[in-house]
């Protein structure tokens, strides 16, 4: 019992980050139809930026934030350099401009700091909570809160705010929000904007338990991926549920079969679920907009 | 040469980049670099049928490149197979895994497909990963030299030459299924599954040949560079190396065999110039991806094609 329940949790964390890389795909997916491969190079950004400004003498609270606004800053220089002048290629091409951005961004952190691994100090400390005969480290509940605060946040702001409501109708149909007057080019950058915040936010909250380094967006990008389409592409409802349990699904089978092969079973199960719901857990039979 | 069949013209042009600098080459590490460009434009061809002609992607044929590589080790090292042989079976095995996997697998579009396929990759990576009785683990295994008539191949030499000479093979079947019933069919599929379908068109079964096809070629050029390399590692069956195969594919221009080489040749020889430039190698290759992607669209091949065109000589 004590073990399903520290699989659990462990689960959950991990789960929760893949959550978040999953929302941020969304977000960006829905508003302009872009598969975003560096996604997983905004949590990198917000783990090493943190490191990286606290080397330079700032409190950690202030890096962290510096580390997001980074992060959103390289979202904006993402979406206005290598997205929006692409407008109109084929989504295998935009795949590739993204997999190039993510190098140029995996490419730039060890010139401008370092190779090495690095880790943050646990926001409340290290010492484990010991409940029902799992030790839990209390960063855990710091990461998932993370994720369930950002998907309320994120909840009400696009169904109760007049902007959110703008976002929305622009991933509904670009063309009716265009003619209605959203500015649907301003409606893309901020999802960039917003995807990478929150990228590089769970790169912050998942540091002290996981360690980061220049090169750990890669493997994020294909889980949070594979999260986000097994929850159903485009449903963001579905891309947290989907990171959750491929987080999940892993811990178990680190736990019990073999932790070399934690990977393949998130990956078994996703092919199996796609076979029997080819739109994913969440998904809409008709998604082709006409 | 306007009177001749654009297929022939091809073929002609591919024929004349391989032997024309392979009659010129300066030095062994030239011949190298040739055979590694030579090697990758075979499986870049197979993943071209798949995305250029039939439009389905696939982010995981590094894994079927990489079960060609495995069988020529670990078939003459573990059961005593010679290793042309073992490089012959492990084709086959490519070729029944993609058989096996695409019915299901091709049922599903789009970002799904791309999923799939990814994990597919990751799988077969996985096992060579940690199956460490069989496949040596993350260090990977050795290779024997394969010899024919009792010549070991084992110089870049030979290699530039076997290699280009599979490459235009290569290239000659996929022109001719271009041309064929099933090539129509196929590109008939790419631009509308539904209108193809109205037609008569079988498409699951036309997807399946392709991807299988794809897979066989895949395997051909990981068997080649194995057996030119004598090592394997799992790293031939990455994400990344998956990645490379596609980009090689969309930077040269999607449904164009000329292309294919170009794009092959560019992702190979790049790396080799930007080790020059050392710590900068990922950034540069991200910024020139990027760069051929945005001013290039089309691909490297159809892109000049078409300059050519608007001024005509």
């Amino acid at each position: 019992m004590g073990d399903l329940l520290q699989f659990a949790v462990s689960g959950l964390t991990v789960g929760a980050v893949y959550a978040l890389v999953a929302l941020g795909f969304t977000l960006i997916y829905n508003a302009s139809e872009v598969v975003n491969f560096a996604q997983g190079e905004f949590v990198m950004l917000g783990g090493m930026g943190t490191v990286f400004f606290a080397t330079l003498g700032f409190s950690l609270p202030v890096a962290a934030l510096m580390a997001i606004v980074l992060a959103v800053i390289v979202g904006l220089m993402l979406h206005a350099f290598v997205i929006a002048p692409a407008r109109g290629a084929d989504a295998v091409t935009l795949i590739i401009l993204t997999i190039g951005a993510s190098l140029v961004i995996r490419g730039a952190v060890p010139i401008i700091y370092d190779k090495q691994f690095h880790k943050l100090p646990g926001f409340s400390g290290e010492e484990s909570i010991r409940i029902a005969g799992a030790s839990i480290q209390p960063q855990a509940f710091w990461v998932v809160g993370g994720m369930v605060l950002v998907v309320l946040a994120l909840h009400l702001f696009l169904n109760h705010t007049r902007f959110g409501k703008a976002v929305i109708a622009t991933s509904v149909s670009p063309l009716a929000a265009k003619l209605v007057g959203i500015n649907t080019a301003f409606v893309v950058g901020f999802s960039f904007a917003i995807s990478a915040g929150i990228g590089a936010l769970a790169g912050i909250l998942v540091t002290p338990v996981t360690l980061t380094s220049y090169d750990v967006g890669t493997i994020l990008a294909l889980k949070g991926f594979a999260a986000a389409v097994l929850g159903g592409i485009g449903n963001p409802v579905g891309a947290v549920l989907g990171g959750l349990l491929v987080g999940l699904l892993e811990a178990l089978a680190a736990g019990l079969i073999s932790s070399s092969y934690k990977d393949a079973a998130a990956f078994i199960t996703i092919i199996l679920v796609l076979l029997v719901m080819p739109n994913g857990l969440a998904g809409i039979k008709h998604i082709e907009r006409v | 040469m306007a009177a001749l069949n654009p297929r022939y013209r091809t073929l002609l042009a591919i024929l004349a980049l391989i032997i024309l600098p392979g009659l010129v080459m300066p030095s062994t590490f030239y011949y190298r670099i040739g055979a590694l460009v030579f090697i990758s434009a075979v499986a870049v061809i197979g993943i071209n049928l798949l995305m250029g002609y039939a439009g389905q992607v696939s982010l995981g044929h590094a894994g079927f490149f990489a079960i060609g590589g495995y069988a020529c080790a670990i078939l003459p090292v573990r059961y005593g197979i010679d290793p042309l042989l073992a490089a012959l079976i492990g084709v086959v095995l490519a070729g029944l895994l993609a058989f096996a996997v695409g019915r299901p697998i091709l049922r599903l579009r789009g970002h799904y497909l791309a999923v799939a396929t990814l994990g597919l990759g990751l799988l077969i990576g996985l096992v060579l990963t940690n199956e460490v009785w069989l496949t040596g683990g993350p260090d990977g295994m050795q290779v024997p030299r394969a010899s024919v008539f009792g010549v070991r191949l084992r110089s870049a030499e030979h290699w530039y030459w076997i290699s280009g000479a599979v490459l235009f093979l290569a290239a000659w079947i996929a022109a001719n299924l271009f041309d064929s019933p099933t090539g129509r069919a196929l590109r008939a599929l790419r631009d509308s599954l539904v209108a193809a379908e109205v037609m008569g068109i079988r498409a699951a079964r036309y997807k399946l040949i392709v991807f299988v096809l794809s897979a066989v070629y895949a395997a051909v050029a990981g068997a080649m560079l194995a057996l030119f390399n004598g090592l394997v590692t799992p790293d031939n069956a990455s994400f990344l190396h998956s990645v490379e195969l596609v980009t090689m594919v969309v930077i040269g221009g999607m449904g164009s065999l000329i292309g294919s080489i170009v794009g092959a040749a560019v992702l190979v020889i790049l790396p080799q110039v930007l080790t020059v430039f050392h710590e900068y190698e990922t950034l540069l290759l991200g910024v020139l991806i990027i760069l051929f992607m945005l001013f290039l669209r089309q691909g490297i091949a159809p892109g000049i094609a078409a300059l050519f065109k608007r001024r005509p000589a």
